[in-house]
């Protein structure tokens, strides 16, 4: 007898290997998506990132490898940990000498401890088709009071035609630890593949945590991230986002502030040409007080693409003297662009400095004529005026092995200078 | 250098400010044009340096043999035209230093030289900044960005220095200086003036030209020079005003 399966999201797993072993994690994920279905544009959080054709593909779950040369940031001089379609490729992955930093399999991650971090925060469905499907991925530990003597390269590339890259993973950066995550995202010869991608992480009293976070994949793909990020008191957390890549990319990215004194700071740029759509959700949730955030995602949009932004900041009625800055700023290169800027703050305690700005404009023509009139081509006019324009958040990544290497990218694909 | 032949020229929306100009410029030479408000005095420096939105509908400007009508803003540029802006455009994110080395190679590039080299480039930038006593942290800030109304006009100068232009035409750059600034704007001016250039003064003034002498003063009125004179016409323009050519110009 042939089971009718109605439910859209089990048809989207039905040929998803499930493994032997069910850990914890993957038991209740699996549980969770029985009652789940596909998000609508109906839904506030999707209101304006349309899904539906895309997880109507049957992506499967397949290993295959990759010319990794090409995706090596020159100089970084990294551990490098290389997912090739979701799952971890050993012979082209490096991990260097390092006392602070220890590295293993996702599956190793203690759960008792993992269940107690994520207590109370929300899922998608994406994330839970991650967590109940994962094919791979890595806990990373940076040890108490150290710091990692080397960044840590999580390279991701997608190869093959709907194909679906479920990586996991998580960072554990403990008490007074130091590190920097790089995690950059790659598709070579795919097709209408999906990147379906978890990062989570805590960072722990007194613990400084940065992450760098660059996709450049294919744009017939879909990329979905769920990121989601714990502070516990007086600890640091970075994250630049820079997206130029995915049909349809949508970052998710929540931190939860679980501790007094801490600083959080997210930054975007997205630069979006064609037909693409890119979508940013960030949530930061304050729930002590004197903590600061800084928040600046800037897109540049040409062609038929389309930008989101969705910027939440909740501070609880308890988290007293928190300053929060946010900041959502785009300029359209084309008629036909268009972005949907949305700043949310939602406070409830009664002693804050809070803000938010969003703007979406054209480039100023009155500027592109100024420098023309020094005899600059309009299109190195414009080019100085995006770069200037988009050059701010790109600062904000002081690796500077990794800044070389997305200069060359934005040279290269926009023809830009910095 | 500059010959204007019958100028006429209208804004977009239709209506004609220019209405027949005429004026020739050669190398060497300092013309100052003086007019009341609303004559064409900046519509004539947009024309001239190519802004959009003027429309040409009769006459033709040679510049050193080229029909400089038929060029793109950025290219009358490169050929050796300057235009020192009335107000300055804030460009955030675009240093000074940056968008010059750019324009001096493109204008190189388009002169078939080769480019600039950071040493000279440096060099030239000292020179310049020197020259209009431009704090060197100001020459790598963002165009005109936090810039007080003089240092604006000094950028301004400044930008000149390092472009080297043939035919500079200074719209206006006294207005909103005050004396010490007028004096270092001039000065500047004045050095960078030689035997192979040629300067066009727009200024509604006469104080400029205690600074900067000009060989030539035109009165510019609804869209025509009707009067051209030496340096003494700009002093009797300040004693009485400009009604009285008017009346002149009427009988």
């Amino acid at each position: 007898m042939e089971l009718v399966v109605d439910n859209k999201v089990l048809e989207f797993v039905a040929d998803f290997k499930k493994p032997e072993e069910g850990s914890e994690v993957r038991k209740q994920a699996m549980a969770a998506l029985n009652g789940m279905d596909f998000p609508t544009t109906r839904i506030e959080e999707w209101k304006y990132t349309r899904v539906a054709k895309y997880v109507k593909r049957k992506y499967k779950q397949v290993q295959a490898t990759a010319n990794v040369e090409n995706y090596k940031i020159a100089d970084l001089n990294a551990h490098q940990l290389v997912f090739v379609n979701g799952y971890y490729d050993e012979s082209l992955s490096t991990i260097l000498e390092d006392d602070a930093v220890e590295i293993q399999n996702i599956d190793t991650l203690d759960e008792a401890y993992y269940s107690d971090l994520v207590d109370g925060t929300e899922e998608n469905v994406f994330s839970l088709i991650n967590k109940a499907y994962q094919t791979g991925g890595v806990s990373i530990q940076i040890k108490k009071n150290k710091k990692a003597n080397h960044p840590i390269h999580l390279l991701h590339i997608v190869n093959g035609e709907e194909v679906i890259a479920n990586a996991r993973h998580f960072v554990h950066a403990e008490n007074g630890s130091k590190a920097e995550i790089v995690a950059t995202f790659h598709s070579e010869n795919s097709e209408n593949s999906f990147s379906n991608i978890v990062f989570e992480g805590h960072v722990e009293t007194n613990a400084s945590l940065t992450i760098n976070k660059m996709q450049t994949e294919a744009k017939n793909m879909l990329h979905i991230s769920n990121e989601l990020f714990v502070q516990d008191e007086s600890s640091n957390f970075l994250i630049n986002t820079i997206t130029t890549g995915s049909l349809l990319t949508r970052n998710g990215l929540n931190v939860i502030v679980e501790g007094e004194n801490c600083h959080t700071e997210m930054n975007g740029a997205y630069l979006g040409t064609e037909k693409q759509h890119l979508d940013n959700h960030t949530l930061i949730d304050q729930l002590y007080s004197n903590c600061t955030s800084s928040e600046s995602y800037q897109g540049v949009m040409d062609g038929k693409s389309v930008g989101v932004f969705n910027g939440k900041v909740i501070v609880r009625q308890d988290a007293q003297k928190i300053e929060a800055y946010q900041s959502n700023r785009n300029i359209l290169l084309s008629k036909k662009a268009s972005v949907n800027s949305k700043p949310e703050l939602e406070i409830y305690a009664d002693d804050v400095r809070c803000s938010h700005g969003s703007t979406i404009g054209e480039l100023d023509p009155e500027a592109i004529y100024y420098l023309r009139s020094r005899g600059i081509s309009e299109e190195s006019a414009k080019q100085l005026l995006v770069a200037g324009f988009i050059g701010g958040v790109l600062d904000k990544v002081e690796n500077e092995a990794l800044r070389a290497n997305i200069d060359d990218l934005f040279l290269k694909d926009f023809g830009w200078k910095f | 250098m500059l010959s204007i032949k019958n100028l006429h020229a209208s804004v977009e929306e239709g209506q004609e400010i220019l209405k027949g100009l005429n004026l020739e410029v050669k190398a060497g030479e300092v013309h100052a044009i003086m007019g009341p408000n609303g004559s064409g005095k900046s519509t004539l420096a947009s024309v001239l340096a190519g802004k959009d939105g003027y429309e040409v509908t009769e006459g033709s400007v040679d510049f050193d043999g080229t029909d400089l009508l038929d060029l793109k803003a950025e290219d009358r540029a490169k050929e050796g035209m300057f235009l020192a802006f009335q107000y300055p455009v804030e460009i955030p994110g675009v240093s000074n230093i940056n968008f010059l080395r750019t324009a001096i190679n493109e204008i190189r590039e388009y002169r078939k030289e080769d480019k600039i080299s950071a040493k000279d480039f440096l060099a030239k930038v000292k020179d310049a900044s020197n020259l209009v006593e431009l704090d060197n942290k100001l020459a790598s800030r963002a165009v005109n960005v936090g810039f007080s109304g003089g240092e604006k006009k000094r950028n301004e100068i400044f930008q000149m220095a390092m472009l080297e232009p043939k035919l500079a035409i200074l719209d206006e750059t006294d207005s909103g200086l005050d004396i010490d600034a007028l004096r270092i704007v001039s000065e500047g001016v004045n050095k960078l003036k030689s035997e192979k250039n040629a300067i066009i003064l727009i200024t509604h003034y006469q104080r400029l030209l205690d600074y900067i002498k000009p060989d030539f003063v035109h009165v510019l009125s609804e869209g025509q020079i009707i009067k051209t004179g030496t340096k003494e016409l700009a002093l009797e323009l300040e004693d009485k005003g400009y009604d009285w050519i008017n009346e002149e110009t009427a009988q």
